[in-house]
């Protein structure tokens, strides 16, 4: 019987990172756009997939591939035994408390939806209020205002300063006794401010109120341990965290998740059904109705393996030196002003320049083969806060360098080339 | 996939010359035609105003921040419209819309004039967007559309 492969360490888990083996290990920052050598910084869209990733993938489908939960034949088994497997690397990856306290979503937009539709529904009321913060990404504000709409509760936001920092005080006054839920972002995608998700935690706990992190962009980039930050939900997708699209995690307290009613019901849901009465499944199977993303969740496995094998606090020492270096060569360039300073910031760097949109600087640095995001960010009221349409992001990954970061700044001259 | 490593198809020094003096900025006193545009995909707005009289566009203007190619395609168009019909507007309009699309050739297709500076953005299908919003916001002023219209 052949069992899934065991990736092994991608190198020793202590001492400064080899970079240049880890960049072996990505075969697509091997290509050429436009002539040059790919130098892509837009990790927080996407993070490009390590070959182990993309190994349990064909390994997936070419020897494992059967129904989960299912089948009493040996193929089910062994789909059952990835599926499961990964439940309990994705609990120890954030430190869980339970495997049944993970639970596989589509990403982190789905979690949130689910969470705001089941839990939210259940519990949220007319003049309840829910608080998110003004750096939300779209996915974290538009579930939110359909439940608030739907219930007649309110949203309230806590406001930001120029820096990018939540204004705490602020938050202490919106907290009261009608603060049902406080959902926030971690590390905000479209400016890179790191929020104090603990301490906020436990402000709201203080008024009984449950906490969801957003850690979409976290996971990837900070050492997560949920037990520590007390929140009662946290959410992250597999794509960013170098694994497949398709697949991410809802953790949530066992005990808010069992007392939660279905999100999405059919099969693997259920105990047992008749047409008068269905008992539901057990956690984690109550919210993973139908036929899973089972490949996804053997490349999350994968994706979970490589990280730890990595080391989740040497991707972080990494990429603050990467943050670091990057805010130094482009607060050089006369005519760039990065957007936000925030007191603690990581994975990525937003800016503008003087006088050229966001979309003219992608397409000049498209054109040198640095891939960057130009937009909105999906964070439209944040631009706002700053009074700016778009930023230019530049956002990083494990496998970024600083000679990277030199052709990032080498772009942006260029740009004034273009423009001047 | 097109090279994309030469950027002089697509900036093109008439596009650069509209981008730095865009011309018919600012909406048209007296305008009896208006309509907002906006471009989801990056938070774009264009406005666009017109005056018609007799069926003939004899002001148009507009307002919006954007990238080069959206402020020099709104610039263009308000010259390639002045003065004319607003069924001749239309066609150009269309004709417009098939230089942004068309992979063909071009043969047989109208005379743009200084509008074919834009046939570079063919080969970036992401900016078709930031070309055209203007144009989708001319028409929907033309049609008096009271909603903002969007690329999407």
């Amino acid at each position: 019987m052949t069992t899934p492969t065991a990736h092994p360490a991608p190198q020793a888990n202590s001492g400064p990172l080899d970079i240049a083996a880890i960049r072996g290990q990505f075969p697509i920052l091997d290509i050429e756009i436009n002539g040059k050598p790919l130098i892509y910084l837009d990790s927080a869209a996407t993070s490009q997939k390590p070959q182990a990733v993309i190994d349990s993938l064909v390994e997936y489908y070419s020897s494992f591939n059967a129904n989960v939960h299912r089948g009493v034949h040996t193929l089910s088994q062994q789909a059952t035994d990835i599926y499961e497997d990964t439940r309990v690397k994705a609990q120890a990856f954030i430190n869980a408390r339970d495997a049944r306290e993970i639970i596989y979503v589509r990403g982190t937009t789905e979690a949130i939806n689910l969470v705001a539709s089941s839990y939210g529904r259940a519990n949220v009321g007319d003049g309840d209020d829910v608080i998110i913060t003004a750096m939300e990404h779209h996915s974290n504000i538009v579930p939110w205002q359909i439940l608030c709409d739907e219930r007649g509760a309110n949203l309230k936001v806590i406001p930001m300063n120029d820096d990018g920092d939540l204004l705490m005080d602020e938050f202490e006054k919106l907290l009261g006794p009608r603060t049902k839920f406080v959902s926030v972002v971690h590390q905000a995608n479209s400016i890179g401010t790191v929020n104090p998700v603990k301490q906020i935690v436990e402000m709201a706990h203080a008024h009984g109120a449950v906490v969801l992190v957003d850690g979409a962009q976290s996971a990837p980039h900070i050492p997560v341990d949920v037990q520590d930050l007390d929140c009662d939900f946290y959410a992250f997708s597999g794509h960013k965290l170098y694994g497949p699209t398709g697949i991410g995690v809802l953790y949530g307290k066992y005990d808010l998740l069992n007392a939660m009613p279905p999100y999405q019901s059919g099969g693997e849901m259920i105990a047992s059904v008749t047409f008068e009465k269905t008992i539901y499944a057990d956690l984690p199977a109550k919210f993973e109705a139908g036929t899973p993303h089972i490949a996804g969740v053997a490349g999350l496995g994968a994706a979970i393996d490589w990280v730890q094998g990595v080391g989740i606090e040497r991707i972080a020492e990494h990429e603050h030196r990467l943050v670091e270096y990057g805010l130094q060569r482009l607060n050089e360039i006369d005519g760039v002003k990065i957007i936000g300073n925030p007191k603690r910031r990581a994975g990525l760097i937003s800016f503008i320049v003087d006088g050229v949109h966001p979309h003219d600087v992608g397409t000049v640095l498209d054109s040198q083969g640095i891939a960057i995001r130009a937009g909105h960010h999906c964070a439209q009221p944040v631009m706002a806060h700053f009074g700016i349409p778009a930023t230019v992001r530049a956002s990083f990954g494990v496998y970024n360098t600083t000679d990277e970061i030199d052709r990032l700044y080498e772009g942006v001259q260029q740009v004034f080339e273009v423009f001047g | 996939m097109p090279d994309r490593s030469d950027l002089s198809d697509l900036y093109q020094e008439i596009i650069m010359d509209h981008r730095r003096s865009p011309r018919n900025q600012g909406l048209p006193a007296g305008h009896d035609h208006y309509a907002d545009g906006f471009n989801p995909f990056c938070g774009d707005k264009v406005s666009v105003g017109l005056k018609v009289e007799d069926g003939v566009i004899v002001d148009v203007g507009f307002e919006g921040e954007g990238c080069a190619i959206s402020i020099a395609s709104a610039s263009l168009m308000t010259e390639s419209v002045m003065g004319r019909p607003v069924g001749e507007a239309v066609k150009i309009f269309d004709a417009f819309r098939g230089l942004l699309t068309d992979t063909g050739n071009g043969a047989g297709s109208d005379d743009l004039g200084d509008l074919e500076a834009l046939a570079g953005v063919k080969a970036y299908p992401t900016r078709i967007k930031c070309a055209i919003l203007s144009w989708h916001t001319l028409k929907a002023a033309i049609d008096r559309k009271a909603e903002p219209v969007s690329t999407e």
